[in-house]
């Protein structure tokens, strides 16, 4: 298993920060600015989409002024050849060989398509990318990217924008157990706790998005959940009792007094 | 000619380049944020200059938004 500390690295890479910001669902560029600074986090995600003339303000611009790094992703593609082709884009845009893979399997429950995934992931890794691929709680098909060559897996707790938490901290522990790459929980954090309880779980980190930029004070959501990633790290290194279905004192049985005696007042 | 822009049909003069149709969308002039995709390739920033569109070429050019 591995060891838990203050830092982690992606491929090479240090951060001081658990928290990985999703941008998606800020109403606007100064919530998500505040939120940014509240999270303390060093790594963001943003995606592509076709130029908007209208469109007022520019992400960069705000993640600039936060000292961000981005990480761009495949968000909205359902193919291995779409994902791979969007990847080759944001390179491009970014100027960045890092990516957020994800390839979507069905609109409604938006779960990743493990054929697809794998595919795309094994390209993307051939032409040099570091990928961080979205994936579900499977860990045989957390296994198999990172056997072809990802740079961290992130599983989803439960769906993308569910707020259902972690579903199956099962799977999620088999993840972290056996993972030689790092594990960043991906998707289906609703509040603090759920952040705490993936670090807990032994995830290196957790990428947040629709918690914290839907959340009724965005700003305090991203503190509470910085908070708790941090708190469910420490919680990972001190080392949790283990759970067990009947009492055990903490008090000590030895030295206690006696007072059912002849002649005692009842 | 008959240009496909980000799903919409544009009129542009012939050899009109990447470049003068990134620019003309508004876009940053440093292309920060900004791809271009031409019949399915990436069209590298460095050569946006020099590549010209063709009639009935699907152009797609995107830009960085918030998301995931």
């Amino acid at each position: 298993m591995r060891s838990v500390s203050d830092a982690f690295q992606i491929a090479g890479r240090r951060f001081t920060s658990r928290l990985i910001l999703g941008t998606g669902g800020f109403t606007n560029h100064e919530i998500l600015s505040r939120a940014l600074a509240a999270a303390e986090a060093e790594l963001c995600t943003v995606a592509l989409r076709r130029l908007d003339p209208q469109a007022r303000g520019s992400i960069i611009d705000v993640l600039d002024r936060a000292g961000v790094e981005v990480l761009p992703n495949t968000a909205g593609c359902y193919t291995a050849r779409d994902a791979v082709i969007t990847a080759r884009l944001a390179r491009e845009a970014f100027s960045t060989d890092w990516i957020k893979l994800e390839v979507i399997g069905d609109d409604r429950t938006l779960l990743p398509d493990a054929v697809e995934l794998v595919a795309a992931a094994e390209a993307l890794v051939d032409e040099g990318f570091v990928v961080l691929p979205y994936t579900t709680d499977d860990p045989v098909l957390a296994r198999r990217l990172e056997d072809v060559g990802c740079a961290a897996v992130m599983p989803l707790g439960s769906p993308i924008g569910s707020g259902m938490g972690i579903c199956n901290p099962y799977n999620l522990s088999i993840i972290t157990e056996r993972a030689g790459v790092p594990v960043v929980l991906d998707a289906g954090v609703g509040t603090a706790s759920d952040a705490a309880l993936a670090l807990e779980l032994g995830c290196d980190a957790v990428l947040c998005a629709t918690a914290i930029s839907r959340a009724h004070d965005p700003v305090a959501m991203a503190r509470s959940i910085k908070l708790a990633v941090e708190a469910g790290a420490l919680a990972a290194r001190a080392g949790r009792i283990p759970r067990r279905r009947y009492s055990q004192a903490s008090t000590p049985q030895e030295g206690m007094p006696v007072f059912d005696v002849p002649g005692a007042r009842t | 000619m008959l240009v496909m822009v980000n799903g919409t049909e544009r009129t542009l003069s012939d050899g009109t380049t990447v470049q003068e149709l990134v620019q003309s969308l508004g876009a940053p002039v440093d292309g920060r944020g900004v791809a271009v995709a031409l019949s399915g390739e990436v069209v590298p920033r460095s050569r946006w200059p020099e590549t010209e569109l063709f009639a009935q070429a699907h152009v797609e050019v995107l830009i960085a938004i918030q998301g995931g």
